[in-house]
């Protein structure tokens, strides 16, 4: 292994820091070099979030360019087209079938993409269509859809041991909350 | 102990573990998290200051009292703090003076992309560049320790691939370092064209010891591999020049002011072509170029926008352009807007409708100039929109043009720099409107207290400074207060004042939907009746992201989940469309 590069990416207010935190802290616990790079400031009101995670024996850019990221996680459906020129040819795309309209699809001045998920597969062989908004709300509380996420990911990163994520969810997530992230970790690993 | 720390992060450890003994900032993206981490350690004093300027001349105090002091603020705060940041130069550092800068390439969320560089070497002071969280943590430890053996402040620069990147870094025990105390010294601490002209000359010879340093610094390296290629470069684009480069010599410079120019030349003479790679300005380029030495830099790298390791790849000739994907689709771009319920939303509405110009300024509310409120014409700095409506006034009447002015600025950013505007315009006779959009918090930044919260940043309760006695103190004598969510209220208050011959000040109050007391608080939320909606779009010209527009039923939507209640959808529509649920 040189470096395996995720993108994760998404809306403000999905959840998409701390889903990237926890792997970037899995990483560190199993040994590896991590860097990870996301802007915040504008992004809070509604923008789009981009998160980028580099995990490897040493990692020098925290950037990842075209072409060259071997997953990428969209946590709403077109986020996943607006990244699409970062997969490799024969990256992973990991995408959670949810929909959140921009501003100028909401006023109508623009429309929401229809057939995104056919032309994505068309380009990305390895295309996973998860649905953890239902999962999760069926754990009874929707704010865990990141967690359900991340624990499908998980299954796909070879290279981090399960014991070193059940570390860091351990460590990292306060203990009230522990049980039902727990829980959406395990819906999401075991997720086909 | 290794953690994962973002460079914010890591910079408030390393001034911690460092002996840091006061801290303070205004806030400002990419820097705002240093002091929000900063407070975490109740070892130190951390503040919230007013401005940048307050916050330099504050630790600068701080450190004439013999305390390590940190500063932090965004590039451009280091504008406002200049006038202190040059003084400083002169004074030097009694107790360790860390001046942070977080510059903004890209301008992911600023209104350019200065850098700050080029303040090194304008006021003689030295300069460190970490290029992750590792370095960060150390170079503000390090640069304490300059401070006070060189006797100068130290500038820390990062940008924000630095500040908001998380790397692994290694922690360690806190350094106790006693305050020196205070001991009166004119010479040095009050800079009069007596006393300064004597302090210029040592800041002369300070920057020729601070030149040794810098060639003997341990973090100003060079790392020699194939030498037909040699790169110099520093902070985060040595980490992308690695990626394109890997097998070619580095000269890594971590102190980048004053330069190593006994280092820069050895290299020189030991590879065969140098590339320099930095981000925006030729700085290194052209203090290179300036010894003798032939380079190439900005010539290949762009100079506008922030680097990556794709461009710097391209930029050097070793990837070839990239073509994009071959993708029907495109997704429609997901700008930021003014959230559910936002309380600036019904001035804007109200602005727009009325057809006046507005003078703006920087904050959340700067989201009002986009469409479908469209409802501001300038941005400029902070404070920028009342002075700003001082000049335009007196230009639109001198060429008989009758439209009204309204400034419309933030409550932070009226505490920040409109107090000494609005000064100006009673001085000079102004009849312009002021807005001072009062949420009770600076949003734009993440919600960090301010004078208007009666909260410090260490969380006690303290006392409030009233906008409302402010203005009325400085001799205002129309000055109204309204709530947001009344939009009748709001839009008469608005054509009143601004149709008056005279100075008004209109105080547009209610708290920030985001902060936890109002996230706490259950409103009724709102639905549309379809049979009654006739697809008039008044609603949607609010630009609440809760609010679509279903093109092929024509008719307007409220998402339930999105909408806080605050029913100004409601009170826009004619139709009796919108109801409560
Ligand atoms: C000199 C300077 N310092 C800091 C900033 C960063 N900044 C932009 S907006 C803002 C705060 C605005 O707060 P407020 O005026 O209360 O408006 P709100 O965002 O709450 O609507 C800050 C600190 C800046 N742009 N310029």
């Amino acid at each position: 292994m040189d470096t395996i590069k995720i993108i994760i990416a998404g809306v403000g207010g999905q959840g998409i820091i701390l889903a990237s935190d926890l792997l970037s802290d899995a990483a560190m616990n199993a040994g590896y070099d991590v860097k990870k790079s996301e802007v915040h400031g504008m992004s809070q009101r509604g923008g789009d979030v981009v998160s980028h995670i580099v995990i490897g024996k040493k990692v020098y850019s925290p950037l990842i360019s075209f072409n060259e990221a071997d997953f990428i996680v969209s946590f709403e459906k077109i986020e996943a087209l607006r990244n699409i020129d970062y997969i490799k040819d024969d990256g992973t795309m990991i995408i959670n079938n949810m929909q959140i309209l921009p501003l100028p699809v909401a006023s109508g001045s623009m429309d929401y993409p229809k057939n995104s998920i056919e032309e994505i597969k068309k380009i990305v062989k390895k295309t996973f269509i998860i649905n953890a908004e239902e999962e999760a709300k069926k754990l009874g509380n929707i704010k865990v859809m990141n967690i359900v996420i991340l624990g499908f990911l998980s299954k796909h990163i070879k290279v981090i041991e399960r014991k070193y994520w059940d570390k860091t969810l351990k460590e990292k997530l306060p203990q009230k909350i522990f049980d039902i992230n727990y829980k959406a970790f395990e819906k999401g690993y075991t997720l086909e | 102990m290794k953690e994962l720390l973002s460079g914010n992060e890591a910079v408030a450890r390393g001034a911690f573990e460092g002996g840091v003994h006061f801290a303070c900032a205004y806030p400002g993206t990419p820097s705002t998290e240093i002091l929000e981490n900063m407070s975490k350690y109740i070892e130190v004093k951390s503040q919230w200051s007013v401005n940048e300027k307050t916050a330099l001349e504050t630790a600068l105090g701080a450190s004439f009292g013999g305390m390590r002091a940190l500063v932090a603020m965004k590039h451009v705060g280091l504008n406002v703090a200049s006038d202190p940041l040059f003084s400083a130069g002169y004074i030097g550092a009694k107790g360790g003076l860390v001046i942070v800068s977080a510059d903004d390439p890209g301008m992911h969320s600023s209104q350019n992309e200065q850098d700050n560089r080029n303040y090194a070497r304008a006021a003689k002071i030295p300069m460190l560049e970490p290029s992750d969280s590792q370095e960060a943590k150390e170079f503000t430890k390090i640069a304490f320790a300059i401070s006070e053996e060189f006797d100068t402040p130290v500038l820390l620069r990062l940008t924000t691939r630095i500040s908001h990147s998380k790397s692994i870094v290694e922690l360690k025990e806190r350094e106790m370092v006693p305050i020196k105390g205070y001991e009166k010294d004119i010479k040095k601490n009050l800079i009069l064209p007596a006393h300064a002209r004597l302090l210029h000359k040592k800041v002369e010879e300070r920057f020729k010891k601070l030149k040794e340093l810098s060639n003997d610094f341990k973090y100003n390296y060079i790392e020699y591999n194939d030498k037909k290629v040699g790169i110099i470069t520093s902070g985060i684009s040595y980490q992308y020049a690695k990626e394109a480069m890997p097998d070619a010599s580095f000269l890594k410079i971590s102190l980048t002011w004053p330069l190593p120019d006994l280092l820069i030349k050895e290299f020189a003479k030991n590879v065969d072509v140098i590339y320099i790679v930095e981000e925006n300005d030729p700085f290194l380029e052209t203090e290179i170029k300036s010894m003798g030495i032939d380079v190439t830099g900005k010539e290949l790298i762009p100079i506008v926008g922030e680097l990556n390791p794709y461009i710097v790849k391209v930029s050097l000739g070793v990837l070839k352009p990239y073509t994009p994907k071959n993708i029907e689709v495109k997704a429609p771009p997901r700008p930021p807007a003014l959230c559910p319920g936002c309380p600036h939303t019904s001035v804007f509405y109200v602005i727009n409708k009325n057809r006046l110009i507005a003078t703006g300024d920087i904050g959340c509310y700067t989201l009002g100039a986009l469409p479908p409120l469209n409802a501001m014409d300038t941005c400029v700095d902070m404070g920028a929109s009342i002075t700003n409506a001082i000049g335009l006034e007196y230009a639109l009447k001198k060429n008989d043009d009758k439209r009204k002015i309204v400034a419309v600025i933030g409550d932070s950013t009226f505490y920040h720099s409109g107090i000494t505007g609005l000064i100006d315009m009673i001085y000079n006779g102004s009849k312009a409107t002021v807005i001072i959009l009062d949420n009770s918090i600076t949003a734009m930044t993440g919600h960090q207290d301010n004078p208007g919260t009666g909260k410090t940043l260490m969380g006690e309760e303290t006392q409030k400074v009233d906008i409302e006695n402010v203005v009325k103190g400085l001799g205002v004598k129309n000055v109204k207060v309204v709530d947001t969510y009344d939009l009748e209220e709001v839009d008469r208050t608005i054509k009143e004042e601004s149709k008056k011959d005279e100075l008004s000040v209109i105080i547009a109050r209610r708290p920030c939907m985001l902060i936890p007391e109002m996230k706490k608080k259950k409103f009724d939320k709102y639905q549309v009746d379809e049979t009654k909606c006739t697809g008039c779009q008044m609603c949607v010209k609010l630009g609440c992201p809760a609010i679509s527009f279903d093109k092929t039923e024509k008719k307007a939507k409220i998402d339930y989940d999105l909408c806080v209640g605050c029913s100004l959808c409601f009170q826009v529509c004619k139709f009796n469309a919108i109801n409560k649920i």
